[in-house]
């Protein structure tokens, strides 16, 4: 049976599109038949950050609206086998999108997919709420910086609320938290949130952490998500992530200074 | 060295407020969890009806709502400076 995944944040601009893009990617490579939706009606990027903005023919409004087949919109990734995009729509206002068309598709996706991921635009609106409505489980992307968090924790608060889940008092939506543009040299300095305050303040099971890396800006310049980077910090951190959602235990990465260089020592390191 | 010491405590110190601030609004957050969507809405006019008598703070106000198995009590907490 196919899980539904939403990947949310309540603040934009935090790395929601980065981690689906990375993830669904990761699902595939392990062999899992997955679908990446946008829900961003009017702001896609997902196609961007995938690499196929110039193979987009119709869209998720369009399915909706009966203009097009499902079939038709999904976009076969060119790199990994068994991994589909499904693009917002560019023009089309926001209430284009309605829940029995959303349903209508999932359930429909549902017969043919392992892993449905539901990247979902910022805010706590419609959009927002429509993307988590159907989730069987979420991954809340957290920054470490105070308006992330708390926009976090309101998420939280509608995904235990606003969800079908919590509608119809089925098991609760599994939450996971994600963090990610983490910074390890500015919180040994003392100016950033550590992994262990947020964790603490936002009582959610971690999945994983992705450090701020250089590799996340040149994958979006390419359009080939960060997990094909298997090079870099964020590569293997989305990597580690993938195994923990499937399940496997794997040990915490990145958390620390990697390399202690002399600038670092003298002005950021000493305390731990 | 000592300015070093002292920006270096400056630092540390800037994310520890955001720890102390953060756990005071996501406590605050969860205490309105499940609670009407009329609340704050009614929060507000409430205190601007006080103000009318008394000047109070922002925060000099709580109103919490329970659900007993048959009715719902409004619980309402406002604190008054000293006169
Ligand atoms: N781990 C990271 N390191 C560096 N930059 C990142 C990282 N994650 C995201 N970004 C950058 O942050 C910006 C917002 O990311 P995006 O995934 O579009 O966020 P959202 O979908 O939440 O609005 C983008 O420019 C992206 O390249
Ligand atoms: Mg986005």
């Amino acid at each position: 049976m196919a899980k539904i995944i939403v990947v949310t944040s309540g603040k934009g601009g935090v790395g929601k599109t980065t981690s689906a893009a990375a993830i669904s990617t990761g699902l595939a490579l392990r062999g899992k038949k997955t679908v990446v939706i946008d829900f961003d009606v009017g702001l896609r990027n997902l196609d961007l950050i995938m690499g196929c903005e110039r193979r987009v023919v119709y869209d998720l409004v369009n399915v909706i609206q009966g203009e097009a087949g499902l079939n038709q919109a999904l976009i076969r990734d060119k790199r990994v086998e068994n991994l589909f995009i499904l693009p917002a729509s560019q023009t089309r206002d926001k209430d284009a999108l309605t829940q029995e068309g959303v349903e209508r598709i999932l359930e429909q996706l549902k017969q043919d997919f392992d892993f449905i991921l539901c990247d979902s635009p910022a805010g706590i609106e419609r959009g927002a709420q429509l993307a988590m409505y159907f989730a069987d489980e979420a991954i809340v992307v957290t920054n470490p910086e105070v308006s992330s968090v708390r926009d976090s924790d309101r998420i939280l608060g509608l995904l235990g609320s606003k969800t079908r889940r919590a509608e119809q008092s089925l098991d609760p939506v599994k939450e996971h938290l994600l963090i990610t543009r983490y910074n390890p040299s500015r919180v040994t300095s003392g100016d950033m949130l550590t992994l262990d305050d947020i964790r603490e303040i936002l009582s959610v099971d971690l999945l994983g952490l992705i450090p701020e890396s250089e590799a996340v800006l040149r994958a979006s310049n390419q359009g080939v998500p960060v997990t094909h980077d298997a090079a870099s910090d964020a590569g293997q951190a989305y990597s580690d992530t993938v195994s923990r959602l499937l399940g496997e235990d794997m040990p915490l990465r990145f958390h620390e200074v990697q390399r202690r260089g002399l600038l670092n020592r003298m002005f950021g390191g000493g305390r731990r | 060295m000592k300015l070093l010491e002292f920006l270096k405590r400056e630092r540390k110190k800037s994310a520890s407020v955001a720890k102390e601030r953060l756990q005071i609004i996501v406590a605050h957050q969860r205490g309105q969890r499940g609670q009407p969507d009329y609340m704050p809405l009614l929060e507000r006019e409430l205190l601007e009806v006080i103000r009318r008598y008394v000047q109070v703070d922002d925060d000099a106000i709580q109103i919490s709502l329970d659900s007993e198995d048959n009715c719902s009590v409004l619980e309402l907490n406002v604190t008054l400076p000293k006169s």
